[in-house]
């Protein structure tokens, strides 16, 4: 996960202050590109399989991949899958975390399952899935949403944990069934819980999605990886490896902005 | 003084193997201040909780004699105000609830705020208040359902001495302005002289010690001379005594 440059404190003329916030981030890159290209075009002879991971030769991959229609397509499918996976993911991690945080012999009895669970890498219920949901988007959804649950639900349970009890205490004077407890006091002071758990989620279901889709589907950035290197489109494996990189850093830039735990409601 | 709003006889509430109430009677009158006073540990929350609805009594029976509404709000130590919500809605946080869909009105809602002293701060938000204003606020979140019964669980305990002395003040003014019946607990003599009508001591083994009539309103310099604090004081010493040999009950 990439953490964002930390906020100058020090008041600092604008001008000199946006140029040094810049700077560094571009030198970052700068010495980044060049050492992939020093990697891949000056320490391997040309007929190398690597050299076509250069960067001179997978940028005009992604755009010959955007040309042909594919890249778009590919991006589309799977972000679609992406989100199913997550939508699945927090219905079920809050439910759940609900559940398990307000009531306490069920923490005691899914806490040893869920650790347990939760380290068993989705991936390797590729077969299950496979098998329970056969060929197609099915699967994925399940794959991502198999990782992605967990610090939904991880992170709702100490949401429900830390709601001060004296908050349900005062509505419950104030003649608030259980279930207006719930949503009076209990969702909105375990939002910034459940903010945080969605944008680890969103991470994890992206870093899942991509080798999800390398199995039993047909479209997807995933897939496309796959296809390229049958093609012995070395580059374009590289091309379809930059666009998940930078999408996947659009995402938590976005995720940031949106969920961001902001107390107003 | 009125009729009596709410009766607890026989009262009995443990928790565990410790009693905190045992065998306790008490009348809440319409329209009197009612200060219960006893130390920490003497039952005196729990008491609150009881006629709040809040705990269910393992014996004895809660009822409303004169049959005229006995509907409570509480005010507790902490103000517990919800710290998302700006000091508006928490005061109308009663109004989202079904069983106050009759009793709470919005416009209400805003002249408790005008009433209060709240109507400059209604845009901010619960970390932004001092205590005494959190507190105000509270206030008037439980009167906002528009309770026949008010009930405060020490509720200025947590506050520093010159606010606690203001809004003791501004407590017995308002209620006697308003015609509120209220219950207050509260282990502060002073207080007790100060603000009740009626004022019940605890014995501290879960039952009432003594109730007096306090037809005065003293100000806080004329409390030190005031007749019924010496009584009390001594009915406090007694029980605090008492409680030296026997294990002390929490509540």
């Amino acid at each position: 996960m990439t953490t964002a440059p930390e906020i100058d404190r020090h008041p600092v003329p604008t001008r000199s202050r946006g140029t040094r916030e810049l700077l560094a981030p571009t030198v970052g890159i700068t010495v980044t590109v060049l050492l992939w290209w020093f990697a891949t075009t000056v320490l391997v002879p040309r007929e190398s399989l690597l050299a076509a991971f250069a960067p001179q030769r997978a940028l005009p991959a992604v755009v010959d991949l955007a040309v042909r229609g594919v890249l778009l397509e590919d991006i589309v499918t799977s972000l679609w899958r992406l989100l199913v996976g997550l939508l699945v993911a927090a219905v079920l991690g809050i439910a759940v975390g609900l559940a398990v945080g307000s009531v306490g012999w069920l923490d005691s009895a899914t806490r040893p399952v869920f650790q347990f669970l939760r380290m068993v890498s989705p991936l390797s219920l590729a077969p299950v899935a496979i098998g329970v949901f056969g060929i197609g988007h099915r699967p994925v959804y399940f794959l991502v949403a198999a990782g992605a649950v967990w610090p939904v639900v991880m992170n709702t349970v100490a949401g429900v944990r830390s709601v001060d009890p004296g908050f349900v205490l005062a509505a419950r004077s104030l003649g608030a069934t259980s279930a207006e407890v719930l949503t009076s006091v209990v969702l909105p002071a375990i939002r910034p819980h459940v903010l945080t758990g969605l944008r680890l989620a969103l991470g994890i279901g992206w870093v899942v999605l991509v080798p999800a889709e390398m199995l039993g589907v047909t479209s997807g950035l995933g897939y496309e990886i796959l296809n390229s290197r049958d093609q012995l489109a070395y580059d374009g494996v590289m091309a379809v490896i930059l666009v998940i990189g930078l999408l996947g850093y659009l995402l938590d830039a976005l995720a940031r902005r949106l969920l961001r735990g902001d107390r107003r409601a | 003084m009125g009729t009596v709003a709410l009766h607890l006889s026989g009262a009995v509430k443990r928790y565990g193997d410790r009693v905190v109430l045992d065998g306790l009677d008490l009348d809440v009158a319409r329209d009197e201040r009612l200060v219960v006073l006893g130390p920490s540990g003497s039952g005196k929350s729990t008491l609150l909780r009881v006629l709040a609805g809040l705990e269910v009594l393992d014996a004895g029976e809660l009822s409303r004699p004169d049959g005229q509404g006995a509907a409570t709000a509480t005010v507790f130590q902490q103000p517990l105000l919800l710290p998302w919500l700006d000091v508006a809605a928490n005061v109308r946080l009663g109004g989202r609830y079904r069983a106050n869909r009759d009793r709470f009105s919005d416009v209400r809602a805003g002249e408790l705020l005008e009433l209060f002293g709240l109507a400059d701060l209604a845009g901010s938000l619960p970390a932004q208040l001092s205590g005494g204003q959190a507190q105000r606020v509270a206030i008037a979140r439980a009167m906002a359902v528009g309770p026949d019964i008010l009930l405060l669980d020490e509720p200025f305990s947590a506050l520093d001495p010159a606010t606690r002395q203001h809004l003791r003040a501004w407590l017995r003014d308002t209620a006697t302005r308003l015609r509120l019946t209220i219950v207050l607990v509260t282990h502060d003599v002073d207080e007790a002289v100060y603000l009740g009508s009626t004022i019940t001591a605890l014995d501290g083994a879960g039952a009432t010690a003594g109730s007096w009539a306090n037809p005065t309103t003293p100000e806080h310099d004329d409390l030190v001379a005031h007749p019924l604090r010496a009584e009390l004081l001594a009915s406090y010493r007694s029980q605090v005594g008492a409680r030296g040999t026997a294990p002390a009950a929490a509540g």
